[in-house]
């Protein structure tokens, strides 16, 4: 089994590393980097909820304080030592950068923020709702409502968030200009990077005891409280972790895009980044990433060239993989081969 | 994988691999930093269309899709441009501001267009922006919008402030109205336009009484409505924008709040709208916009009687569906000037650059590349349409930056 | 003083709107456990109806009066198809259940897009719906709110008389207390599950009609909203209507006053703080059913 895991890192890599910018365009080579960062956020929500049972559909929420945390700095950078951003002398009519940007002009705090914020705001939030061991369905729909509550606050302070419009414009990636297609490239190839090293750490995760515990925690949470661990502490690292996956992806996407808006926050892209992570099959460790990118793909290149057509489709894919395939593809594969082991019950 | 050191190698492999290709990575002759080159092979030219089809937006973007495939239709009719057919290619930018990016890029840079008309709300010109900056492709933007703006790449073609808002204010203060109450969706055009309507509020006598923001979206206006009632202002300045304007003016007219006591004005109903709203509960208020349905002259008729016919006969003509039209025949009024399809030629011919229009006669300012449109204060009547009661007596000069006004100077 | 008394009058028009939306809810979410996300479409299939009786019936009124049982029934015969064909598969999974009913929810949108247009359509309210009903001095009511307050009062009362005093309630409240200990009992729990789903489901077509007094008909119309009404059966706890209805008059003037002295953004941020800290204090809800179960 190992050499088998070893042999499809290796793939991977080749894939990724050597034969998509080989054959992409520099544009569709972007879209790749851009559906790769959707990957990453898949990857936290397989272990979440997957993994653990969690149904996170708030994720939009911590790809977006990635995001902001790494525009922020990006467009402090752009406008230079003592300039506000474009944006902010546009419409906020502001004297000075007010003291919550002040940080993050620095690069190692902005970068650290990335991270670290979302798995701050998961952590604060999670201790609230698992100790009072709200679950499942109130977990869900708490989810739901923060990423909406997110929205409307960040589109409330236009003046120093960008509202609506979020932050755009982005010329410079720390020295690199943006504009240069090779730099574009480079993006790319650290979120691939970035991407099979998360992969790797989550598999570590998965294989771990901790990994067994989680899944212990999904499936019977009783017992495992009754065997002396506390599930609210397992649920958490799974929920922490997930959000700094979310971040990582958030903060890639800025520059690989080129803009974070509210639009990438609030509960409908929320709750299509899990539609992915349940197609490719949400209890393994590779589903999720090759979920999100085909469902990222197929809604571009359907979208180019019937525009309704891909609403259907999302709603028949939730209807019918979720009904009918929970384990997701993963599971139909396995069901070919008639090896019924990783099993996914009810969680 | 059996141990940490596998592992560990495997991503050293990897990221020297990452680090190692940039370096041999960009083929010449791709792109380059000097902007896309137009696809002119063929008897046809290409032209992007980005509007928003699915979605919240698909309200409003899809008139505007329909108005420009019209004006093709019409050009093509008539011989097309230089003697190409323009070829229209449609992308659904899905009321999702970075799918507006992600789908400019691609008709640039994948379909090589000659110009894009296209966007609607502000937030998706904005991402929009940097892609025309960057591969030196043009725009052309129908909507009536926020000002202080002035991309090199982008052709604006729907009223700026001091064509819409600024004479908006101009026919409350000659009606009398000394107080205003401002109310709008939480988003950049209508803060924008309300630090205008404050600033010249405060320069013409006039008192702001309040000013209210809902979420976009936002379907419940009890509170607001009620604070607008306390205050007793003369007028109520509306931005609001989509779903939520059902809801005001639904809330509006039970309260007890009417056209004749606290008059509206809206810079973001159209006819369309109306046709959603019901006229049961606009009639008799006010509207900010550059034509009308009813606007008369034979370029008018000409476009109502051609929509209706290709689209249906209750479907009625709007100010940015107007606006959407004419920037195709101005990029052909542009293109014929230069006798070329290149980009830089294309803007070199614009000065000065004339339309009968539907609205009446416009002419394009080279210098902010915003055109001359006549400003039209209109009346909402029990038949859905608006008919106008004022207007600035010919085409307004084209001002995003308001620097021609004195008490916007602290603005931008 | 006049502001006072119209702000809690809006409050608590919001929070009648908020409980005509949770009601449905509280019967399939409370009740059965199930989160159905297409909840909003429901609504939106009611609001439709109106929008399609007024092009037959051209009065006002009368259009509004008999699209009140044709909504529930059409939205509550969408509910029963939507059990029958999806939910029930799917009772022991309820996070499997959120995710399905979202998908039919895209596709039901769609449909609606593709049947009546993207735009919004109007519907004519009654002229004497589209005024007011002056109380005192300055103090006036809306009356199409005074309306919707009077169609929750209703409706509150007739579910609270059909569960606790028919036979039906009983077998609902039984089911919903011990489901197998039901089954053995003679319960048929099949049928009162759908039967439970279809009057739940037709509640939300009855307050699609009222929504259409109030704001926009449109393609997502329902999705604005079910937020917002989920987290009022949350909060209330499963079980119990009392709890649903007093939540949401709660939240409906919390909101409205936070909106008053600040905004509508803050307003909506407020709330959401607010059931977070609530949650802490009452993980399961203002009212709970005592069960000895652990889950």
């Amino acid at each position: 089994m190992k050499w088998r895991a070893a042999a499809g890192f290796a793939l991977g890599a080749v894939v990724l590393f050597g034969v998509a910018p080989a054959v992409l365009s520099d544009f569709r080579l972007s879209l790749l980097a851009k559906y790769l960062c959707f990957a990453l956020v898949a990857v936290g929500i397989g272990l979440a909820w997957g993994r653990g049972g969690l149904l996170t559909l708030g994720q939009g929420v911590f790809f977006g304080l990635g995001g902001y945390a790494m525009a922020m700095h990006l467009k402090l950078a752009d406008a230079g030592e003592g300039n506000l951003p474009d944006f902010m002398e546009l419409y906020g009519q502001l004297d000075a950068l007010p003291w919550w940007w002040r940080p993050f002009a620095n690069p190692v705090f902005a970068l650290a923020a990335t991270v670290l914020l979302p798995m701050l705001v998961a952590l604060a939030l999670g201790t609230l709702i698992f100790r009072r061991r709200v679950r499942g369905a109130y977990f869900a729909i708490l989810s739901q409502a923060l990423a909406a509550a997110m929205v409307i606050l960040l589109i409330g302070q236009q003046g120093t968030t960008g509202g609506t419009n979020g932050l755009t414009d982005i010329e410079g990636f720390f020295g690199y200009d943006l504009d240069d297609p090779v730099n574009q490239r480079m993006v790319y190839f650290i979120i691939a990077a970035c991407l099979l090293g998360l992969l790797a750490l989550v598999r570590q995760l998965m294989h771990s005891r901790y990994g067994e515990l989680l899944v212990a925690v999904r499936d019977s949470e009783e017992r495992v409280r009754f065997l002396g661990y506390n599930p609210a502490t397992v649920k958490l690292v799974a929920y922490v972790a997930a959000a700094g996956m979310a971040g990582l992806a958030g903060a890639l996407f800025v520059p690989a895009v080129g803009i974070i808006s509210p639009a990438l926050i609030g509960i409908v892209p929320s709750i299509e980044f899990v539609i992915g992570v349940a197609i490719g099959g949400r209890a393994t460790l590779l589903g999720p990433v090759l979920g999100a990118v085909a469902v990222a793909y197929a809604k571009t290149t359907l979208s180019e060239r019937f525009p309704g057509a891909w609403i259907y489709l999302q709603g028949a894919l939730f209807v019918i993989v979720i009904a009918v395939l929970p384990g997701g593809l993963a599971s139909l594969a396995r069901l070919l081969r008639r090896q019924p082991h990783g099993r996914l019950e009810h969680p | 994988m059996s141990t940490i050191r596998g592992r560990v190698a495997v991503l050293c492999a990897a990221l020297a691999v990452a680090l190692v290709l940039p370096g041999c990575g960009s083929k010449t002759g791709e792109t380059t930093s000097t902007g896309v080159t137009i696809d002119v092979s063929g008897d046809t030219i290409k032209v992007g269309l980005l509007n928003s089809l699915s979605g919240t937006m698909a309200i409003s973007e899809v008139t505007v899709r329909d108005a420009i495939v019209l004006a093709i239709e019409e050009i093509n009719a008539a011989g097309g441009v230089l003697g190409k057919k323009i070829q229209p290619i449609s992308e659904d930018g899905a009321s999702d501001w970075p799918t507006f990016a992600e789908k400019a890029e691609k008709l640039i840079k994948e379909n090589r267009v000659g110009a894009v008309f296209g966007c609607w709300t502000s937030a998706s010109r904005k991402a929009v922006k940097p892609v025309f900056e960057e591969n030196k492709s043009l725009l052309f933007y129908p909507v009536q919008y926020e000002g202080l703006e002035q991309s090199p790449y982008i052709f604006y073609t729907g009223a700026t402030t001091n064509q819409q808002i600024v004479p908006g204010l101009d026919y409350l203060k000659a009606q009398g109205k000394k107080s205003v109450y401002l109310v709008g969706s939480d988003y950049v055009f209508p803060r924008t336009a309300n630090k205008i309507i404050k600033a010249y509020a405060a320069a013409n006598g006039m008192t702001v009484l309040g000013e209210d923001y809902a979420p976009l979206g936002s379907t419940e206006f009890g509170t607001i409505v009620n604070k607008v009632k306390a205050a007793k202002a003369d007028a109520v300045f509306n931005t609001l924008n989509g779903d939520s304007n059902v809801a005001f003016f639904k809330e509006y007219k039970s309260a007890g709040l009417t056209a004749a006591t606290m008059p509206v004005i809206s810079v973001s109903i159209a006819e369309e709208e109306v046709k959603s709203i019901g006229t049961q509960y606009l009639a008799g208020q006010l509207t900010a916009w550059n034509y009308y349905q009813t606007t008369t002259g034979s370029a008018n008729d000409k476009f109502v009687k051609a929509y209706k016919a290709k689209f249906g006969a209750d479907k009625p003509t709007s100010d940015p569906m107007e606006a959407a039209y004419v920037s195709v025949y101005l990029w052909k009024a542009m293109v014929e000037k230069a006798k070329s399809f290149e980009v830089e030629k294309v803007k070199g011919a614009s000065d000065g650059i004339t339309f009968q229009a539907p609205e009446g006669l416009v002419t394009i300012d080279g210098a902010t590349q915003h055109i001359h449109k006549t400003a039209r204060i209109g009346k909402i009547g029990d038949d859905g349409l608006i008919t106008e009661v004022w207007n600035s007596g010919g085409p307004v000069k084209p001002d995003p930056y308001l620097k021609a006004y004195p008490w916007a100077s602290g603005l931008s | 003083m006049t502001v006072v008394a119209s702000q809690l009058f809006t409050g608590i028009s919001i929070g009648a709107v908020l409980l005509l939306i949770a009601l449905g809810l509280a019967l399939t979410f409370g009740q059965m456990g199930v989160i159905n996300m297409a909840h909003g479409e429901f609504i939106m299939a009611g609001a439709y109806t109106t929008f399609v009786l007024q092009s037959a019936i051209t009065d006002a009124g009368v259009s509004l009066l008999v699209a009140i049982p044709v909504a529930f029934a059409v939205a509550g015969a969408m509910g029963v198809l939507l059990e029958f064909l999806l939910i029930r598969r799917l009772y022991a999974r309820p996070l499997d259940t959120l995710l399905v009913t979202w998908g039919v929810s895209l596709l039901l949108q769609q449909l609606a897009r593709d049947i009546f247009g993207a735009p919004n359509v109007q519907t004519r309210a009654p002229e004497v719906l589209t005024g007011n009903t002056r109380i005192a001095g300055d103090l006036t009511m809306a009356n199409n709110r005074l309306f919707i307050l009077g169609l929750v009062v209703l409706a509150v009362a007739a579910l609270t008389v059909a569960l606790r005093l028919t036979s039906f309630g009983r077998r609902i409240r039984a089911v919903v207390q011990n489901r197998d200990l039901a089954a053995v009992s003679g319960v048929p729990t099949a049928r009162i599950d759908r039967l439970t789903f279809f009057i739940g489901s037709g509640l939300a077509g009855i307050a699609g009609v009222a929504l259409t007094l109030l704001g926009p008909i449109g393609p997502t119309m329902g999705t604005n909203i079910i937020i917002d009404a989920f987290l009022v059966v949350v909060v209330g706890g499963i079980g119990h209507l009392r709890g649903s209805v007093i939540v949401a008059f709660v939240l409906g003037v919390l909101q409205s006053s936070v909106e008053y002295l600040t905004t509508l953004s803050v307003a909506k941020v407020a709330v959401f703080v607010a059931i977070v800290a609530f949650l802490q204090w009452r993980p399961q809800g203002a009212f709970t059913l005592r069960t000895r179960s652990l889950a």
